[in-house]
């Protein structure tokens, strides 16, 4: 008799192999990708830097083409694009190398992990706040449904749906500067940006935390409220709920076992997709609100042509949206096994 | 008559929908009788409330807006008779005799089962709510509810999710799951409906097996009179939320009263009937906001008089139990 389950087992592990599997060719097509569009722009860094040479640092023609024709043999940039694009790769896969940031003079994963770190940590909070709220107001909205709650959380989705996280993000600070008189902007006050970590550090850090989380999460929040509404309030009309009523379940039991788990498979899949999202919609409330996360650098590398970080950063935005969709997926299918199949 | 224990007596019961439109008496005045062991069949055209009329018995009727208005639905328990129409429904003694002394199957079994629980799963939770098993014992009952509704291999199906069954396969796993805290009244809201002919009679064939086995009445609703044929003991005929005809099933098939019961008999495609297939002509009433004091039949009827426009018929009792709401026919009239 466990010879069935086992079964049921097997398919899932065998979901998850595939679906594994499937990732790795992805992954290698968009890192090509990513390369492929860093080097398109005409030009490149080492055009900007050689007229900056002659311009500001008042150096000849030839000295400064002998400077970026240095720097050219000793980053590579001279050799053919194929043979760049596997030197990074390889560097990547064997080293955790990402390459030279010409820009800050530093190799490219100091500065990607020192960002990553604050980005991952701002958009999962979004998220699990985001997935939190959105689902329990949606599934209490669906179950009051043209309640006067129920009415106000629909304005306020549709609010939140509607305002501009950067504006949001003016107001706050617009909000705390002068109604409250604290410090805004950044994730530290100043006096505690360069101090070692302590409980009066992570308390000054919470006091900033939480307007990234509520600019940047709002939207997802609202989104996952309609999201969840709909789509419960769809699921309450089935068949198998009036069967789970019929065989004399509580009604909580009925909401929450039986049609709540199959409304909330949109929810899980819009997760997957909205993890690069979340990092994208980032950059313009980071750089209102003067934040690390990798958003504004990402900006910063495009604007200066400093391929390897900005390859790098698009690399990771990619795999983030590979990962997350991986995840996801593998939820779905622990979720419902009809997923399992293909 | 003699009919036996009765088992459910439904007395006067209206059930109401507010709508954005106006109020829809979906149920309008009903009463009948299910007797211990018997098998009462419920005909009538869609939306003339037979399903409604189900789902006020199991107190399953959609809230907010449908709800109990009038009447009685009384339970006959082995310690008391118990007034259905009186419960909360989601109160305790409710769901105690929800899924457990009353259950429902329902015309759609590709979507009745959930998606994302394991067949076993799903009876599991209706034996476990109603019965004082444990996880094991509720799965040997479980396979042993399967394999006496003809699944085959019941050890190694009752772990596959229902999307892996056929919808006949389906509709005998719903069959499983309410007949497993064995039911004293098992209501089938058009289990056929959505099959094949031949699974049809498969699944009748199955109902009539099981009661004649465990016991149970059933209430067969349906709008396919073949299926009443074979069926019931007793038929109620129900037009617009009224019950316009009642009798025992020969009765209705052989000397059908009301002109509606006429109508739908004839309605029914024969085999080397040759022409044109009969219709009612016109359409059912639409629910909405109906007006009351005149025949709903009467704009589709061949028999129409004044006073079917001017005033409700009365509900005449004729001989043997049998009932008519129908201006052509007297109180205690033989029912030749």
């Amino acid at each position: 008799m466990p010879l069935r389950a086992l079964g049921s087992e097997q398919q899932l592990t065998s979901f998850v192999i595939r679906r594994l599997l499937y990732a790795i060719p992805m992954l290698i097509l968009v890192s090509f990708v990513s390369f492929v569009i860093i080097n398109l722009p005409p030009g490149d860094y080492l055009t900007t830097m050689r007229q900056q040479l002659e311009s500001q640092a008042g150096l000849t023609r030839e000295e400064a083409m002998l400077i970026a024709e240095r720097m050219a043999a000793r980053y590579g940039l001279d050799r053919p694009f194929m043979v760049q694009y596997f030197e990074w790769i390889k560097g990547i896969v064997t080293r955790g190398d990402f390459g030279y940031s010409f820009h800050y003079n530093r190799p490219v994963s100091e500065v990607l992990w020192q960002r990553l770190g604050w980005t991952l940590l701002i958009a999962t909070t979004c998220h699990m706040v985001s997935v939190g709220i959105g689902v329990l107001v949606g599934i209490f909205s669906a179950t009051h449904k043209y309640s006067l709650l129920d009415n106000v959380f629909t304005v306020l989705s549709f609010l939140g749906l509607s305002t501009p996280n950067f504006f949001l993000a003016l107001l706050i600070m617009y909000y705390l500067a002068f109604h409250v008189k604290t410090h805004v902007g950044g994730l530290f006050s100043t006096e505690y940006v360069m101090a070692p970590w302590s409980w009066a550090k992570f308390g000054d850090f919470l006091k900033h935390f939480w307007v990234p989380v509520f600019v940047v999460g709002l939207a997802g929040t609202a989104q996952n409220m309609r999201v969840m509404r709909g789509k419960l309030l769809d699921v309450l009309n089935s068949q198998y709920v009036e069967t789970a009523r019929a065989k004399g379940l509580p009604e909580r039991v009925v909401i929450f076992k039986h049609a709540v788990r199959n409304a909330i498979q949109p929810i899980i899949m819009y997760l997957g997709m909205s993890l690069p999202f979340l990092i994208q919609g980032e950059v313009i409330a980071s750089i209102v609100l003067n934040l690390p996360p990798i958003g504004p650098a990402f900006h910063i590398a495009l604007v200066n042509q400093d391929m390897y970080l900005a390859g790098s950063f698009l690399l990771m935005i990619a795999v983030v949206l590979i990962v997350g969709n991986l995840l996801a997926d593998l939820l779905l299918a622990w979720m419902d096994p009809r997923v399992r199949y293909e | 008559m003699a009919q036996g224990e009765l088992l459910l007596d439904v007395q006067n019961l209206s059930t109401h929908f507010n709508t954005e439109e106006g109020i829809v008496r979906a149920v309008d005045r009903v009463s009948f009788q299910v007797y211990k062991g018997q098998t009462l069949g419920i005909v009538g055209e869609s939306g003339c409330g037979k399903s409604v009329t189900a789902k006020s018995i199991m107190q399953i009727v959609p809230k907010p807006n449908g709800r109990i208005v009038e009447g009685k639905i009384l339970y006959h328990r082995e310690d008391g008779v118990v007034d259905i129409a009186t419960l909360h429904y989601q109160s305790q003694e409710m769901r105690e005799l929800r899924g457990n002394e009353i259950s429902m199957i329902f015309q759609e079994p590709m979507t009745s089962l959930n998606p994302v629980y394991t067949i076993g799963d799903q009876i599991m939770e209706a034996i476990q709510l109603h019965q004082k098993l444990d996880k094991q014992a509720a799965r040997e009952k479980t396979i042993e509810m399967l394999a006496k509704v003809g699944i085959p291999s019941p050890r190694e199906r009752i772990d596959r999710y229902p999307h892996e069954f056929s919808g006949g396969m389906r509709q005998r796993v719903m069959i499983a799951m309410a007949l497993s805290c064995s039911p004293k009244l098992l209501i089938a809201d058009e289990p056929t409906t959505a099959l094949d002919v031949t699974v049809e009679a498969q699944i009748i064939n199955l109902m009539q097996d099981l009661q004649d086995e465990m016991g149970m009445s059933i209430i067969m609703i349906t709008h396919d009179l073949g299926v009443i044929a074979g069926i019931a003991d007793r038929v109620l005929v129900m037009y617009a939320g009224w019950v316009v005809e009642e009798g025992s099933t020969e009765e209705i098939f052989y000397s059908a009263k009301h002109p509606y019961t006429q109508a739908l008999l004839q309605s029914v495609p024969r085999i080397g009937r040759t022409g044109r297939l009969n219709s009612i002509k016109g359409t059912v009433p639409d629910l909405i906001n109906l007006p009351q004091g005149w025949c709903y039949f009467a704009p589709r009827c061949s028999h129409v008089m004044d006073i079917c426009l001017e005033n409700e018929p009365p509900m005449c009792a004729l001989v043997n139990g049998r009932r008519v709401k129908c201006w052509l026919y007297q109180e205690g009239e033989a029912s030749a």
